[in-house]
C-alpha cells in the first residue's frame, strides 16, 4: 500500500551568505502491505512529518521513489486523495467556524460521497465514535477529544484504503485515548484498513501496532515488530528507555564520557 | 470544478442561514463602508461639475460599473487572496489533502452572501445613473458585457495576488494594492491619471479594460490622451487574455509550495 | 519608556508587512493625488489649499495610516475575543496605560516603516510642500504623537467594547466607516458642506489625521490646534479608564 525507496527530502534554509541544505529525510526505504497496522516513530525534527507529508502529496519528494495505493503522490495528488484519509493530532482537517455535521456535509461534496453511503457510513462513525451530542456544535466550540473524534469521521466517511494518522492522541484524556485506540485496532481488524500512525506516545504502540518503524535523522533506525524492539535493549525495562536508547544511544548505566 | 464549487458554496450557504441576525447586520455593513466611496463622489461633484472631462452621471457609471464587476468577483473568488493565512494556520495542507482544486477550495471557503451588500450598492448607483446619460440600445449592449469583462479581469487579478502570497507569504498586503488598488483606480475616469499609469493599466495590468474603455464606446467619447474609442470593441478581447496566465501563475505558486514546503 | 521600547521592538519584527503596508499605502497615495489633482485644477484654491498642498495633504494622510492604524487594529482586540485579557485586568499595572505605551512604540516603528516611503515617493513624483519655519515643523511633530494617542483612545475604547457586544465585528465595521470618513482619509475634511463639515471638524477622529496635517500645510493655528487634539485625547482616555475599570468589576464579578 505504501512504498518508499531511497526517498530523500532536502531543504535549502537561510539566506545567502548563511544558506545551508538541510537533509530531512535520507534514502527512506519501506513498504506497508494493505491491512497493516504500523507505528512510526522518531524525536522531534527526525522526519516524521516530512514524511507523511511526502505520503499525503503536501510535499514532493526530493529524490527516490513513493508509491500510495499504487500510485504516485506527487502526481496523482487528487486522485490517491479519494483513497486515503487523513488525521491531523495538531490541527483540524475540519471548519471552525461550522457545526460538526456541516462540516462532514463539506467532506461529502468534496469526496463525492454517495449519499446513501454517506448517510449509512455517518450513522455507523456517530455510534462508534459517539458523536451525537455534539453533532451540532461548532468546531470550535469542541473540546480536544471531541474534536478529535471529529477528524477520525472526516477521515473515514469516504471509506478509505489507508488512515494516515499524525499525532492522534496529543493532549487526549485517558478515557478518550483508550476509546479512540480501541476504535482504530476494530478499524483495522473489522475493515482491513490499512494505518499509519506516528506518535511519541509509546502506549499507543504497544495497544495497536504489530510492526514498528522509527526514523532518527532522516533515515530509518528501526523496523521490525514490538518484541523485535524490546530485543534490541533487553536489559531496559521500560519501552520508553528502549526507544531513548535508539533514539540517541544514550544508556543511564553509564556514566557520563569525558 | 464547478460543480464542486457550487455544491461547497451551498453548504456555506445553509450554514450561515442558521445565523440570520449577523449575516444580516455583514451585509449591511458592507453596503455602509462602500456608501463612503460614493460619498466621496457626490462631496467632489459639490465643488465641481465635472472632473477631467466627465460628469457626475458619467463618473458614476464608471464607479458602478467597476464596483459591479469587483464585488461579484470579490463575492465569488476574493477568498483566494487570504492565501497567506490559510498557509499560515497549515489550512492550505489541509487543502492539499482534499480531492479537490486547491483554487476551488481556497475559492469557495467561507462563502457567504454578505458581499452581496456591495454589489447591491453598485448596482443602485447604476440604476440612479443610468437613466440620465441616455445611452441609445446601439451602444448599451456592450455594458452587461463589460461587467462580465471585469469579473473576468479581476477574477484574475484576485488569483495573481493569491498567487503572488505563494511567494511573499509574510507580506500578503502587497496583493491588496494590485486588487483594491485596482477597483479604487477603476472608480474614477482614467483622464484624471498620469499618461505612464493609464498606459500601465492598459498594456500591463489590463484595468483600462474593466470599465474605461468600454465605457468610452459607451458614452460615445473619446479618451482625452491614449487610444481612440474605435479601439475599444476590441476591447473585450483583452478579457480573455488575463484567466489563463494567472492560472499559469497560480500552478506555479501549488508547484513551488510543493516542492520547497514553505 | 520601557515598554515603548518594547513595543518598538516587538512590532520591528514583522518588517516585511509593514513594508509591503508601505508598498500599498504608495499606490493608493498615487491614485489618490490625482483624483484631488483633478478636482484642484477643476477648482484652485478650494478650501484655502492649492495644488500642492492637496497633494501633500493626501500623502500625510496616507503616512498616518500605519501610526495612526487608520484600518483599524489593536492587539487587545483579539485578546479580548480570546478572553486572554481577563488576565491583564487583574494585573496591577493599568492596561491602559500599558497599551498606550506599546501602540506608541508600534507607532513610531511604523512611522519609520510605513509613513516615510509613499510621502518621499510622493515628494519624487508630484512635488510636496516643506514648511520653511523650524517651529512648524515641531509643531507638527507633537500634533503627530497626540493624533496618535486620540487613535488610541478610540481604538481602545472600540477593543474594550468587545467586552460587552457577543460580536465585535459589527463595531469594527461601524469604526472604519466613522474613522475612515471623519478623520480626512476619503476627502480632506474642508471639502465637506455646510453642518456636516462643521461636525466633521468638531468630532475626534478629525484630530487623528486632518488636525496634524492642516498644522503641516500651516492652514491652522498651532497652538489651538494642538489644544484641540489633547483635549479629545484627554477625554477619550478619561473614557477609557473608566471602561477598565467596568470591565474589570465585569471580569472579577462574572467571571466573563
Amino acid at each position: 500500500m505504501i512504498e518508499l525507496d531511497g526517498v530523500g527530502r532536502s531543504f535549502t534554509v537561510g539566506r545567502r551568505r548563511t544558506r545551508k541544505t538541510v537533509h530531512a529525510v535520507q534514502d527512506l526505504s519501506f513498504t506497508v502491505r494493505a491491512g497493516e497496522f504500523v507505528g512510526y516513530l522518531g524525536p522531534n525534527g527526525a522526519g516524521k512529518s516530512t514524511t507523511i507529508k511526502m505520503i499525503t502529496g503536501i510535499l514532493a519528494p526530493t529524490s527516490g521513489r513513493l508509491r500510495v495505493a499504487g500510485l504516485d503522490p506527487t502526481r496523482r495528488r487528487t486522485s490517491l486523495a479519494r483513497r486515503i484519509g487523513v488525521v491531523f493530532g495538531q490541527r483540524t482537517t475540519l471548519w471552525w467556524d461550522l457545526p460538526l455535521r456541516d462540516s462532514f456535509e463539506l467532506v461529502r461534496h468534496l469526496y463525492k460521497v454517495d449519499q446513501i453511503d454517506f448517510r449509512r457510513r455517518l450513522s455507523e462513525l456517530t455510534e462508534l465514535l459517539d458523536l451525537a451530542d455534539f453533532l451540532a456544535t461548532p468546531v470550535r466550540q469542541l473540546s480536544l477529544g471531541q474534536r478529535m473524534r471529529g477528524d477520525l469521521t472526516a477521515a473515514l466517511l469516504h471509506d478509505p484504503a489507508v488512515l494516515v494518522l499524525d499525532e492522534p492522541t496529543i493532549g487526549l484524556d485517558v478515557v478518550s485515548k483508550a476509546a479512540m485506540r480501541d476504535f482504530l485496532r476494530r478499524l483495522n481488524a473489522e475493515r482491513g484498513t490499512t494505518v499509519l500512525l506516528t506518535t511519541h506516545d509509546l502506549g499507543d504502540i504497544e495497544k495497536l501496532c504489530r510492526r514498528v518503524m522509527l526514523i532518527d535523522h532522516g533515515s530509518l533506525a528501526f523496523d521490525g515488530t514490538l518484541d523485535d524492539l524490546r530485543a534490541t535493549a533487553p536489559e531496559e525495562d521500560s519501552i520508553e528507555d528502549v526507544v531513548a536508547r535508539l533514539y540517541t544511544g544514550w544508556s543511564p548505566a553509564l556514566p557520563a564520557e569525558g | 470544478m464547478v460543480r464542486t464549487y457550487l455544491l461547497l458554496a451551498w453548504t456555506w450557504l445553509r450554514a450561515a442561514a442558521q445565523y440570520r441576525a449577523q449575516l444580516a447586520m455583514m451585509t449591511l455593513g458592507s453596503f455602509a463602508v462602500n456608501v463612503l466611496d460614493v460619498a466621496a463622489i457626490l462631496v467632489i461633484f459639490r465643488h465641481t461639475e465635472s472632473l477631467a472631462g466627465f460628469g457626475l452621471a458619467e463618473v458614476m457609471f464608471l464607479y458602478g460599473t467597476a464596483e459591479l464587476a469587483f464585488a461579484t468577483s470579490d463575492m465569488l473568488f476574493g477568498n483566494v487572496t487570504r492565501l497567506s493565512e490559510q498557509i499560515r494556520t497549515g489550512g492550505f495542507d489541509t487543502m492539499l489533502i482534499r480531492p479537490a482544486s486547491a483554487f476551488v477550495q481556497m475559492a469557495v471557503d467561507r462563502f457567504g452572501v454578505q458581499r452581496l451588500g456591495r454589489v447591491t450598492q453598485a448596482v443602485v448607483v447604476l440604476a440612479i445613473a443610468l437613466p440620465q446619460l441616455d445611452v441609445p440600445w446601439s451602444r448599451a449592449w456592450m455594458i452587461p458585457l463589460m461587467i462580465l469583462c471585469g469579473i473576468v479581469i479581476f477574477t484574475s487579478i484576485f488569483t495573481l495576488g493569491g498567487a503572488l502570497q505563494f511567494l511573499l507569504t509574510d507580506a500578503p498586503e502587497v496583493a491588496n494594492a494590485f486588487t483594491y488598488g485596482g477597483s479604487a483606480l477603476t472608480q474614477y475616469p482614467l483622464s484624471v491619471y498620469g499618461a505612464e499609469l493609464v498606459r500601465g493599466v492598459t498594456f500591463v495590468v489590463p484595468l483600462a479594460f474593466v470599465n474605461w474603455q468600454p465605457a468610452l464606446f459607451v458614452l460615445d467619447r473619446d479618451a482625452p490622451r491614449g487610444p481612440p474609442h474605435w479601439y475599444s470593441p476590441p476591447a473585450p478581447g483583452a478579457a480573455p487574455a488575463a484567466p489563463p496566465f494567472a492560472a499559469l501563475a497560480w500552478r506555479a505558486g501549488v508547484r513551488r509550495y510543493r516542492s520547497t514546503g514553505s | 519608556m520601557r515598554i515603548a521600547g518594547y513595543g518598538f521592538r516587538r512590532h520591528s519584527v514583522y518588517r516585511a508587512a509593514a513594508l509591503a503596508g508601505a508598498f500599498t499605502n504608495t499606490v493608493f497615495g498615487i491614485l489618490r493625488a490625482y483624483v484631488l489633482i483633478a478636482l484642484w485644477q477643476a477648482r484652485p484654491g478650494l478650501a484655502g489649499y492649492d495644488v500642492a498642498d492637496a497633494v501633500t495633504f493626501c500623502f500625510l494622510s496616507q503616512a498616518c495610516i500605519g501610526p495612526m492604524q487608520v484600518f483599524g487594529g489593536l492587539g487587545l482586540s483579539g485578546r479580548v475575543r480570546t478572553g486572554d485579557v481577563a488576565i491583564d485586568l487583574v494585573r496591577p499595572a493599568s492596561l491602559q496605560m500599558w497599551s498606550l505605551a506599546d501602540d506608541l512604540g508600534r507607532a513610531a516603528y511604523l512611522f519609520l516603516l510605513r509613513s516615510l516611503p509613499p510621502v518621499a515617493l510622493g515628494a519624487a513624483l508630484f512635488g510636496i510642500v516643506l514648511p520653511d519655519a523650524p517651529a512648524t515643523w515641531l509643531f507638527f511633530t507633537v500634533s503627530f504623537v497626540l493624533a496618535v494617542i486620540v487613535s488610541f483612545g478610540w481604538r481602545y475604547l472600540v477593543a474594550l467594547s468587545a467586552c460587552w457586544v457577543i460580536d465585535d465585528r459589527g463595531v469594527q465595521a461601524l469604526s472604519l466607516v466613522l474613522t475612515l470618513f471623519f478623520s480626512g482619509m476619503t476627502l480632506p475634511l474642508h471639502l465637506f458642506p455646510g453642518w456636516l463639515g462643521v461636525l466633521a471638524d468638531a468630532l475626534p477622529w478629525s484630530a487623528m489625521v486632518q488636525v496634524p496635517a492642516d498644522v503641516y500645510l500651516g492652514k491652522r493655528d498651532a497652538w489651538e490646534a494642538l489644544g484641540f487634539q489633547a483635549a479629545w485625547a484627554a477625554a477619550l482616555l478619561l473614557l477609557g479608564a473608566l471602561a477598565t475599570r467596568a470591565a474589570r468589576r465585569k471580569v472579577v464579578i462574572q467571571g466573563g
